[in-house]
């Protein structure tokens, strides 16, 4: 059974792109599920820590652009004794296909997990064929 | 030193700098379960108390158990992935599964005022050190 699998520890992969940002922080790039139902292309990323109001999604241009940004604060008067992993704002950018209906797209986030739904347009959604 | 962020542009940069420097800190080294296993973990002071702060996106506040005894502390559970039926996988970078990691404490801490809090995929515990633990300053006659 899948479930019964031990998990192991994924590092977390830092955002390389060729466009630069002006602040000297890391960036990283969340760990992403893409599947598609008969209705709708369904993104699953994780962003742990980032809360719904520090969620920045836009659909532009056939572009579908994700940023997250942490909350500084929890970590305010802590001072480190051991780490294992790093912190930093999530970005990721996807190329939608012209198949999407870029209208209706539909964002949840739930226990550090945004599910983005994105509708097929009508045209690209599969027709059962009736044989007369 | 305590972490403080005044400058919003250089917060994010010290942060990391400073959780940089102590990847290499052998602060939980003698471990049951150390590192290398799920949950990672991040271990912080908060004053006299300890903080200690995991990532555990998609995995639900009631499917983790978190056990303390003496000063060890257990972290298990389980994380699933659903896709519903009919799904056609495009890209797969998020892994289910379950998880169990032990780590001893390498120091006391007062088990009936421990504290935990599951929020937006980050588990935070928060272990006051016990009063028995804490060093006294011994004044000089």
């Amino acid at each position: 059974m899948a479930g019964q699998q031990a998990l192991d520890v994924r590092e977390k992969k830092e955002l390389v792109t060729k466009e630069e940002k002006t602040v000297p922080a890391r960036y990283y790039v969340p760990a992403t599920d893409i599947y598609e139902t008969d209705q709708a292309l369904m993104v699953v990323m994780e962003l742990p820590g980032v809360d719904k109001k520090d969620l920045d999604l836009a659909a532009e241009n056939d572009a579908l652009r994700v940023e997250g940004r942490i909350n500084l604060g929890k970590y305010e008067g802590l001072e480190p004794l051991y780490t294992e992993y790093n912190v930093g704002h999530f970005a990721r950018r996807f190329t939608l296909s012209g198949k999407i209906d870029q209208g209706s797209i539909n964002a949840e986030l739930e226990n550090g997990v945004l599910t983005l739904t994105l509708p097929k347009a009508k045209e690209a959604q599969p027709r059962k064929i009736a044989i007369g | 030193m305590a972490l403080m962020y005044t400058d919003p542009f250089d917060a994010l940069f010290h942060l990391q700098q400073a959780l940089d420097s102590f990847r290499t800190s052998d602060w939980l080294e003698t471990s049951l379960s150390g590192v290398g296993s799920y949950p990672p973990l991040n271990a912080f002071r908060k004053g006299d108390d300890l903080v200690i702060v995991a990532e555990v996106p998609g995995v639900r506040k009631e499917d983790i158990a978190l056990e303390i005894k003496d000063n060890t502390l257990r972290i298990s559970g389980t994380k699933t992935i659903s896709y519903g039926e009919k799904a056609a996988l495009h890209r797969r970078e998020r892994s289910a599964g379950r998880f169990d990691r032990a780590v001893a404490l390498p120091v006391e801490v007062d088990t009936e005022g421990v504290k935990a809090e599951c929020r937006d995929g980050i588990l935070a515990l928060y272990l006051p050190r016990s009063e028995r633990d804490k060093p006294r300053s011994i004044r000089i006659s």
